[in-house]
């Protein structure tokens, strides 16, 4: 887990006026209690069990990570950061480089994208988007009231209408009595790719 | 029966009529639970009115679901079985905001139950981690 990378680099740049915010993406406060806990976040190290900040910056897949600026401004859109090379035989992704940045983008020895360029970078959600969002919104709401087959339904829908978004697709797993490390994760994933989608999407290497 | 109608996650309840996918609302419940009324210059809530091109479904006898959320051109999810429905964020209000670079405000809360807002921050550099366990 990346938490203890996250929260050793907001006690790093605190004192430059930073802050880090950890949300976990889960169908409730035990499942990411343990990670957090061994982390011993002096950040705000948050639970959405709602799906709030999903729906609000169209997140569709962990990890996601947004530079905000001082104004409240998205400087940097969504991206998959990773915090540490645990799964980088997996991802290919490597985590020095981004962290270096977010470094010199505190420090001020760098700048964050300008407003044309983060709004180019940004993928804005479209109505299925929205709507496999109420679907997985009522299939939560079910499921918490222990209606699983009526949750069941909506999670599925969820799920075909927005084939990509892996808050729903594989963040339901758990509420459906399937590993979300298993095989069903795995079909899952292989079968998107093969479909000739990537699993993470991060932002190009070269954002100018 | 009684109908649970999440608005954008709030539950209200209201009395609904179910005819197989098709849930009516009473105009009363819809103005009481939801602050929204059908008058001539359209839907109106508080400070707003939204005109209606097509008020089928709308009216003195009830508001059915499904055209109510089309004015309003929210998505909505409904499982008339289980008496439950869930109005979502409508994609162009989501478009709009996140188009505008603010960064939307939330508040969720730590394990300690303690509620924590991005709007507290403002003023410092922030890196918000979506993360999750699964």
């Amino acid at each position: 887990m990346d938490l203890p990378v996250w929260q050793a680099l907001y006690e790093e740049l605190k004192g430059h006026g930073f802050v880090v915010i950890t949300v976990a993406l889960d169908k409730s406060a035990d499942d990411p209690r343990p990670w957090i806990e061994a982390a011993r976040p002096t950040h705000p190290s948050l639970v959405d069990t709602r799906h709030v900040l999903a729906d609000l910056y169209n997140i569709v897949n962990v990890p996601t990570v947004l530079w905000i600026d001082e104004q409240g401004r998205i400087v940097r859109p969504n991206d998959v950061t990773f915090a540490t090379d645990t799964f980088r035989h997996i991802t290919g992704l490597e985590s020095v480089r981004p962290l270096q940045a977010i470094r010199d983008w505190v420090t001020g020895k760098a700048r964050a994208l300008d407003a044309a360029t983060a709004r180019r970078l940004q993928t804005l959600p479209s109505s299925d988007d929205q709507q496999a969002r109420a679907e997985f919104g009522l299939g939560q709401w079910l499921w918490e009231r222990g209606q699983r087959d009526a949750a069941e339904r909506h999670f599925v829908r969820a799920g075909e209408l927005a084939p990509h978004d892996f808050t729903i697709r594989r963040g339901t797993m758990p509420m459906r009595g399937m590993d979300p490390m298993g095989p069903e994760f795995r079909s899952m994933r292989d079968a998107w790719r093969d479909a000739g989608h990537p699993y993470y999407r991060p932002l190009p290497d070269h954002l100018d | 029966m009684t109908f649970t109608l999440l608005d954008a996650g709030r539950a209200v309840e209201a009395t609904a009529r179910i005819a197989g996918d098709r849930v009516t609302i009473p105009a009363a419940d819809v103005e009481r639970e939801l602050g929204l009324t059908l008058t001539p210059e359209g839907l109106c809530g508080e400070g707003f009115c939204i005109p209606v091109a097509d008020a089928s479904g709308l009216g003195a006898s009830g508001f059915d679901l499904a055209a109510l959320a089309r004015v309003l051109d929210r998505p909505l999810a409904v499982d008339a079985v289980a008496g439950a429905a869930y109005l979502g964020a409508a994609s162009g209000e989501r478009r709009r905001a996140l188009g505008s670079l603010h960064a939307p405000d939330f508040s969720l809360p730590d394990l300690a139950g303690r509620l924590h807002s991005l709007s507290e921050h403002l003023g410092k550099k922030v890196l918000l981690v979506a993360h999750a366990s699964w």
